[in-house]
């Protein structure tokens, strides 16, 4: 078996917001070119560890390395799709305004997108299928179509990491369906997808790796070989009965 | 003083010049500045901050002993900026939610403001008198000077504005995002709150603390109705902001006793109002007309549907009914019969109805078209 490289290495990572722990001593790697569900019980701290990993919080202990490196040296390589109900959807602004927010990261400061800006950022909408709706103020989009214009604008980052804060929640089966499709085809390409999950009906189908996470993290490792009852147990603290495809 | 003359004396009177020009550009630069904090729901943060600035004022007076316009304000905004700063401190490290930090450090500064205040009036000193046009603003006391000042202010805020428009947009829409991607948030962050300080301490003089928030909200709330492009409501904002600020002292110079800063506040909750009730897309006059024509369509098609139902059972689509079956049809009225017949979908022969081979070919495809409408 050849060397596995890591692309997301997380050492001794601890966050708390006030005195409780939210996330306590964290150790996790993430094999280049998985698609990974984080799954635990709601307050197990699964964006929080997104949000650590993305320097949006501040950790009380502990480090993240991007290929090797800090995460501040390696943001062009990393995507992040937050929750949708983090923004205001009434802000006064259109579907390819937002995707093209995703190319703000290249661009650094005071620099305005420009012509390759916005082909990007075209391309992207074409992808998730909503080019049509480009000039739509965000408003008036529908809830799954909020979710594909939040995964244009972390296509349009094109990045080799992908973050994604449950992506699935609140979408339609056909948006769902859309949104694995292009999960799949990131990882065709070799990039790594993470993805905070809540369906564990549907972990099996759509991930082959998965992270149970309650506040510790509780086992990582390949779908097939992890993905079980008692790792659920072990999480969710009752008896946890799914059944497994094989 | 009549309107007319108004408008005359603009261009001859110097002093009614220099006002208008300055409550034009700071009703601008608080249009502008206002459209952020509106859409960073920090709408009262204008507010506790214009609150704050009051201690600033008396203390300022108290060390200097001099009415120096821009030495209290220096004073208001030093105060100003510390009560925007506790602000952020208190909902960042205690459990309290940002309303009670807003209303807490703007009841506790204001109280220390007016404390002050009344104790400065108590003391032996003719030059005293006056602080108190800070609480509702006295625009007549505006110089040529203020107004330069102002309008410098204005210019190096529209060309910060420009300048980090991008960086501005994303930290407004979604911070944490823009954190992910490399943008100083903080620093951002500390920008806009600064600018926003800076344009209320502006309008001070002319406006007063009590009032000032106003300034900051009313135009920008009216320029939401309007448009759905940021860069449109900030220009939008600014506009009215100026004519507010314009059509308010005209009023104010036209009456005896009129107080120049209530007035433009009173304007500016006008645009507010008009824009809330007549804007095209998000005002309550034309939503409520759209919602009562869609409901009026959707029955009247609702019906049409319960007689193409019955129609279709029949060989000939055409055959007669009696109008006594569409009775016990929810959302039936003898007016649709009329306006059916107007549109020629079906035909009335007295108790009788009988549908046309147009009315049949657009209730065939009703709901699709119900579908299409709406999107």
């Amino acid at each position: 078996m050849k060397q596995q490289k890591f692309a997301v290495t997380v050492d001794d990572l601890t966050v708390a917001y006030n005195y409780k722990p939210v996330l306590w001593d964290i150790d996790l790697a993430i094999p280049e070119g998985v698609m990974m569900a984080i799954v635990g019980p709601n307050g197990a701290g699964k964006s929080t560890l997104i949000k650590a990993i993305l320097g949006i919080i501040d950790p009380i202990a502990g480090s993240v390395s991007i290929y090797g490196k800090p995460y501040k040296k390696q943001r062009k390589l990393v995507g992040y799709v937050p929750q949708k109900g983090s923004v205001d959807w009434d802000f006064p602004t259109t579907a390819l305004d937002v995707v093209l927010m995703g190319t703000y990261g290249s661009l650094g400061w005071i620099k305005r997108p420009g012509k390759k800006e916005k082909k990007t950022a075209l391309e992207s909408l074409e992808k998730v299928g909503m080019l049509s709706f480009k000039d739509r103020q965000i408003s008036q989009l529908s809830g799954g179509q909020q979710q594909r214009v939040f995964l244009a604008r972390a296509l349009a980052q094109d990045a080799a990491i992908y973050f994604m804060d449950e992506p699935f929640q609140g979408v339609d089966a056909t948006t769902e369906i859309a949104i694995i499709n292009i999960l799949k085809e990131l990882r065709k390409e070799g990039k790594t997808v993470v993805v905070v999950h809540h369906d564990l009906q549907t972990v099996p189908e759509y991930f082959d790796w998965v992270t149970f996470l309650n506040v510790k993290k509780i086992a990582t490792g390949p779908v097939k070989e992890i993905f079980n009852d008692d790792n659920l147990t072990k999480t969710y603290g009752i008896n946890y009965k799914v059944s497994v495809q094989k | 003083m009549s309107f007319t003359e108004y408008f005359e004396l603009l261009f001859n009177d110097y002093t009614l010049r220099t006002i208008s020009l300055g409550t034009a550009i700071l009703g601008a630069i608080c249009g502008m500045l206002g459209s952020f904090a509106v859409l960073r729901k920090q709408s009262l943060l204008g507010d506790a901050i214009s609150h704050a600035a009051l201690p600033g004022i008396a203390i300022a007076f108290l060390i200097t002993g001099t009415k120096e316009t821009n030495v209290l304000l220096i004073g208001a905004l030093i105060s100003g900026l510390i009560g925007a700063f506790w602000i952020r401190g208190i909902t960042r490290r205690t459990h309290l939610k940002s309303d009670t930090a807003l209303g807490l450090i703007l009841s506790i500064f204001f109280g220390f403001g007016m404390l002050l205040l009344t104790y400065i009036q108590k003391q032996p000193n003719a030059n005293q008198a006056g602080l108190d046009k800070f609480l509702f603003g006295q625009a007549a006391t505006l110089l040529a000077r203020d107004v330069w000042f102002m309008a410098t202010v204005t210019l190096v805020c529209l060309l910060v504005l420009l300048l980090f428009w991008k960086e501005f947009k994303i930290l407004l829409f979604d911070a944490d995002y823009a954190k992910t991607l490399g943008f100083n948030t903080k620093m951002i962050d500390t920008l806009i709150t600064s600018f926003i300080v800076l344009a209320i301490v502006l309008g001070l003089q002319t406006v007063g603390v009590v009032l000032m928030s106003a300034m900051l909200l009313a135009p920008a709330a009216a320029a939401r109705q309007w448009t759905n492009s940021l860069g449109i409501m900030v220009v939008l904002a600014a506009f009215f902001g100026a004519t507010s600020g314009v059509i308010g002292t005209a009023i104010s110079a036209s009456q005896n006793n009129l107080s120049t800063g209530p007035v433009i506040v009173l304007v500016a909750a006008a645009f507010v109002v008009f824009s809330f009730i007549f804007s095209p897309s998000r005002g309550l006059l034309f939503r409520q007309i759209r919602f009562v024509k869609n409901r009026k369509d959707l029955q009247l098609h609702k019906t049409l549907a319960f007689m193409f139902d019955i129609a279709k059972s029949h060989e000939n689509i055409s055959h007669p009914h009696t109008v006594k079956i569409l009775n016990n049809f929810h959302g039936y009225t003898r007016k649709s019969l009329s306006k059916l017949e107007d549109k020629e979908y079906i035909r009335v022969e007295g108790l009788m109805w009988a549908m046309t081979e147009k009315g049949f070919h657009f209730a065939e495809n009703l709901y699709n078209q119900q579908v299409e409408e709406n999107d």
